[in-house]
């Protein structure tokens, strides 16, 4: 492999790691919004934020990148390869995290929050303060492994015509006429994505059990 | 927005056939990549340290590389070594072999959760190697996985949707075929998002069946 084509795979390293974050930091926080409509019970949206977890993670990531990225602009919404990708892997995401954060609220004991109750404090106070720290700390692992599946899902945003990591492999393979190599330097990369998730994996457990102790 | 849903229920024998096709595919890969996963996991239990080592390896880089790029390993750079496989082969092969490592993995954990006196016991009434693992080992460990098991087999079928781009007949490339003729591309892929929907509700049902049943029988 020539320099230029590393080059060219190092170009779709960056943009696996734009979009698979972009994807995760989007879907976080929405994935928490749908995990609160249904630990709150709010009628309708509850049950709407339910059919859409169970549709959603359902749903291969080709398949919703394809639907966003061909189905929105026929209702209006322009939407370029990049966007749709980030869309695509934020939706994904964003159902799976809402399963781990309602774990975590279904989990989150009574008693804590009746004695916050009890000292008058108001519910989105009582929130921020009292549950959500907590809850964040004990989902955190299974937050960041959910994070390295959505980067091995990443792919799916080829069909959309994004150069990312596999992409560029197969670009060079076809060009080379030699696969082997960019696949094996796509498999070096991808690694050390997952590996920089297992090192934040790590510490994580690490902190919540020493914060557990303490 | 109704003529795409009515082109794709005028074609819905081709959409069907690409849900028999996903359905096909991901009932073998599951069935083949359990076998295999539960022969992996006595590699990955293994004393040897090296038959351990080994196993642990091939299931620790099947967890770093994304589904899609391993298909393209098979189907492009296998060629390079002359084994030359169909789409159809290629990605059946891609699926079990991929899946053998997360199936292994599964089964390995659920294994070292087996309390030591179940294993001890078994040796003491004569029980050794195979059918130790057989009668004694793996009965408790696959009904602990089952659930485990059912996420995967989830996860089959949303991996051979990535077979589309090697050109496999499954259900996303029925769904592409439709859309890309006639261009209706949200009633053909809401239509195939809804099957998807409805194959993985039957998945963990039926996982909610053999539990209830293996339940009743305690």
């Amino acid at each position: 492999m020539s320099g230029a084509n590393w080059l060219a795979l190092l170009q779709g390293g960056g943009i696996t790691a734009v979009v698979s974050l972009a994807g995760i930091a989007i879907g976080l926080p929405f994935g928490l919004l749908l995990a609160v409509l249904r630990w709150l019970r709010v009628p309708v949206l509850a049950q709407a934020a339910a059919v859409y977890v169970s549709v959603v993670r359902a749903a291969p990531a080709v398949t919703l990148g394809l639907l966003i990225f061909f189905a929105l602009p026929t209702i209006g919404i322009e939407i370029g390869p990049i966007p749709a990708g980030i869309a695509t892997l934020a939706i994904s995401t964003s159902a799976f995290d809402c399963e781990i954060f309602r774990g975590g609220l279904a989990a989150f004991p009574r008693d804590q929050l009746e004695a916050a109750m009890s000292f008058g404090m108001p519910a989105i106070l009582r929130f921020r303060r009292i549950v959500l720290p907590q809850v964040l700390r004990n989902v955190r692992p299974a937050l960041i492994n959910e994070m390295t599946l959505i980067v091995k899902a990443s792919p799916a945003i080829a069909v959309m015509g994004v150069v990312d990591i596999t992409r560029a492999a197969v670009e060079i393979g076809a060009a080379t006429y030699r696969p082997l190599p960019p696949f094996l330097a796509a498999l070096v990369l991808y690694s050390l994505f997952v590996l920089v998730f297992v090192v934040l994996q790590r510490t994580a457990e690490r902190r919540a059990r020493a914060e557990a102790v303490a | 927005m109704s003529r795409g849903w009515l082109i794709v229920w005028m074609h819905r024998g081709e959409l069907l056939a690409g849900l028999a096709t996903t359905l096909w595919i991901s009932v073998l890969a599951s069935l083949a990549s359990l076998a295999l996963g539960a022969l992996l996991s006595i590699a990955l239990m293994s004393r040897h340290r090296m038959t351990a080592r080994t196993a642990r390896s091939f299931v620790d880089t099947m967890r770093c590389v994304p589904f899609l790029l391993f298909v393209y390993v098979v189907y492009y750079g296998l060629p390079s070594f002359g084994i030359v496989l169909g789409n159809w082969t290629a990605g059946l092969a891609s699926l079990i072999v991929y899946n053998t490592g997360y199936m292994g993995e599964l089964i390995a954990a659920a294994w070292r959760a087996l309390p030591r006196e179940t294993i001890e016991a078994g040796h003491a009434f004569g029980f050794h190697r195979f059918t130790l693992f057989r009668c004694i080992i793996l009965p408790p460990v696959a009904l602990t996985a089952a659930p485990m098991i059912g996420n995967q087999v989830v996860q089959i079928v949303k991996d051979s949707a990535f077979l589309t781009i090697i050109a496999v007949a499954e259900l996303t490339h029925a769904a592409t075929n439709i859309q890309s003729f006639y261009f209706v591309p949200f009633a053909a892929f809401l239509s195939a998002v809804l099957l998807y929907w409805a194959l993985c509700v039957a998945i963990e049902s039926g996982v909610g069946l053999v539990q209830a049943v293996a339940e009743r029988r305690r």
